[in-house]
């Protein structure tokens, strides 16, 4: 696969995938995938598989006490655990999956204390130098991130801030102008996991943060099959996949081949005309 | 009166270096929501005067201070005072607590709880506030903990509330709280958090605290009514640190009083089973868990530990973020008692004062046992007895074959 954008990780590499995917596709692809899940091999195998359908790929980093995830996402990362995945495993995955040829801006997420307990800096480190994009950390909210940003930006990778329709409009005015890479929206209250209905109002919240943001804005959270994508596509610049695809990989029995699949369902229902 | 002219914490939560929000951006503006009417709340002569009240007419506040003479006398050294939160209405200072945040909930005009609950006295404090105020409530307990603590089960139910069973994880208190914030981030805006103990994101420690701080105001003016001094020692038990912090508060100016926390030494610190997070240093590191930065049992990677202590109130990897910083600033000092020490504890105090004690607080109590004889007839130890023992019966009978 040739590369038509610029190739440097992080910030560019992350806005040339937005801008490419926007020439074919109502709104860019971001499926998310537990490292580590159900094993290591097998969990490379679905991130390659699923890569040429993918804008972009949240890669999850397993947390013992994951706060912010369903039953599904839960139980991903408690079997990647299980098997000994560790944090700097995922690392070591993500400069594997490089040297596979997997060119898609890679977002790494996970919870904080595993990323306090590998050392900030190292931790940003060690992830530019696998050749990850972005940093995803659910319980980092921007009152907690100065530390964590400054070491991403001396990177030059990014934090990517979440809003949701909770947030006021103070926040979405402050934390919204300041957002660097794509703001992640999560679709509606509570923790990750597919659900039968996309918000009804996820129009109105995606148009308020749009009033201040300077970047592309990405929904996840209950979003599972190709109708809630071309939904979802049609509002939004992003659409964030994980539990359905996990999910999917979970129950086949030739998980590359169905999580594959499954996000080129996806990616088709993004298509534009 | 609550008490809130200290300086900690700073109005982001921060207690030193501890502290904080660490929480998804779906809870931020409902904490900023909490902070605001906690503010006001505080601040409102009618609401103190409401909480106030209840404390008194409800809860049975004052609750007293004895002196331990047989235990004391048998020990030969310091004269041991017991504050008695065991004999508050629903036998434990969780009360304090649960009444504070379930009248506040309902000026929010929240009428749905969500609680925690470890050893079981906190949801049942809960479920009492919230059959008192007419609020929905929904406590979430480790299957382990259901298990273990099941007078406090049947207690709940009684009085109206949903107990769920949290399979998750270590099946005990940290993964029911995993499962009640993964709850309040879904009902945000119907529903109150109602945390038990001095954790959790900014307010919490701080206003846990505060509606807790009522045990050391009354402990204080008690002792120097009735005996004419302060004590030269407080002893409280520590898991999350809410009655530690409880009684801690009114004393913190008077430097002449050691405060000492006392967490949960299990089966020894060299077994690894245990929750005594700042004796164990190789394992317990400065971390985030459940919102606040403090002291956290994990492993070099990162991950939670399991922890382990015969009461389920203290078996839990992290501590108040408000403790952290009292022991770096060595206002306080921390040690540990093993099972095997609180169920001596347990029994002295049975046989000696005709109290049974709650696990938990036989933590404190072993620990007086140890310090009493090292001092003189004329100091004095003050326990915080934080709750009764009815609930650990079974736990207690098995322990020692009866």
């Amino acid at each position: 696969m040739t590369n038509t954008f610029e190739t440097k990780n992080g910030r560019s590499h992350i806005a040339a995938a937005f801008a490419q995917a926007q020439e074919t596709q109502s709104a860019a692809l971001m499926p998310y995938f537990t490292l580590g899940f159900p094993d290591r091999a097998t969990s490379l195998d679905v991130v390659e598989a699923i890569a040429p359908y993918s804008d972009l790929i949240e890669l999850g980093v397993p947390f013992s006490d994951p706060l912010a995830d369903g039953p599904t996402i839960q139980r991903s990362t408690q079997i990647a655990l299980e098997n000994g995945t560790t944090t700097a495993d995922c690392l070591a995955m993500v400069r594997e999956l490089r040297l596979r040829g997997v060119d898609k801006p890679f977002l790494l997420m996970g919870y904080y204390n595993p990323i306090l307990a590998y050392g900030i800096e190292t931790y940003v480190r060690d992830a530019a130098a696998a050749g990850a994009d972005g940093f995803i950390v659910p319980d980092l909210p921007p009152e907690e991130a100065d530390e964590f940003e400054q070491a991403a930006q001396a990177a030059d990778l990014v934090l990517i801030p979440f809003l949701a329709p909770t947030s006021n409009p103070e926040r979405i005015a402050t934390i919204a102008p300041k957002a660097q890479g794509f703001i992640y929206l999560v679709s509606v209250a509570g923790v990750t996991g597919a659900r039968s209905q996309v918000q009804s109002d996820l129009g109105e919240f995606v148009a308020r943060v749009r009033e201040y943001a300077r970047v592309p804005l990405a929904v996840g959270f209950g979003i599972g099959t190709p109708e809630q994508a071309a939904k979802v596509g049609a509002l939004a610049d992003g659409v964030i996949v994980g539990s359905a695809l996990v999910s999917v990989a979970d129950k086949a029995e030739a998980k590359s081949e169905a999580a594959g699949a499954f996000v080129a369902s996806l990616q088709a229902g993004l298509k534009k005309g | 009166m609550l008490q809130n002219t200290t300086s900690v914490p700073d109005k982001h939560g921060k207690f030193g270096p501890y502290g904080g929000q660490f929480v998804p951006e779906t809870l931020m503006p409902a904490i900023e929501e909490l902070i605001q009417a906690y503010d006001d709340a505080r601040n409102d002569p009618a609401f103190m005067a409401e909480f106030d009240y209840l404390l008194k007419s409800y809860v049975g506040r004052p609750s007293p201070i004895s002196h331990a003479k047989r235990l004391s006398a048998a020990l030969g050294g310091a004269q041991i005072y017991l504050k008695r939160e065991d004999l508050n209405h629903s036998g434990a200072h969780k009360i304090n607590n649960a009444l504070g945040q379930a009248l506040l909930a309902k000026r929010m005009g929240k009428q749905r709880i969500v609680a925690e609950t470890g050893a079981g006295q906190h949801g049942v404090g809960s479920a009492t506030a919230c059959a008192l105020l007419g609020l929905e409530c929904i406590v979430y307990m480790g299957s382990v903990d259901i298990a273990r603590q099941q007078p406090n089960v049947y207690r709940m139910k009684l009085l109206g509330a949903e107990v769920v069973p949290v399979e998750s994880g270590s099946k005990t208190l940290k993964d029911a709280i995993n499962e009640a914030i993964r709850d309040w981030v879904t009902n945000v805006d119907s529903t109150h958090y109602l945390l038990g103990s001095v954790l959790g994101p900014h307010p919490y420690p701080m206003m846990v605290r505060d509606f807790q701080s009522i045990i050391g105001i009354e402990a204080r003016e008690q002792l120097l009514n009735e005996v004419g001094r302060l004590p030269d020692t407080i002893i409280a038990c520590v898991g999350g640190g809410s009655n530690a912090m409880g009684i801690f508060h009114a004393f913190r100016e008077d430097e002449a009083v050691d405060l000492i926390g006392v967490e949960a030494g299990g089966e020894g610190i060299a077994s690894g089973k245990h929750a005594a997070r700042f004796a164990d240093l190789a394992i317990s590191r400065i971390g985030v868990l459940h919102g606040t930065k403090s002291y956290v049992m994990q492993t070099p990677d990162g991950q939670i530990m399991e922890t382990h202590s015969i009461s389920a109130g203290l078996d839990y990897p992290s501590v108040g973020p408000e403790h952290a910083l009292l022991r770096d600033q060595e206002r306080a000092g921390y040690t540990y008692a093993t099972d095997e020490e609180a169920l001596a504890a347990f029994q002295t105090l049975c046989k000696t004062e005709g109290i049974i004690p709650a696990l938990e607080s036989s933590h404190a109590m072993a620990e007086a046992i140890k310090r009493a004889p090292t001092m003189r007839p004329d100091q004095i130890i003050l326990v915080n007895l934080s709750g009764r023992g009815d609930k650990d019966l079974d736990t207690v009978m098995r322990a020692l074959a009866l």
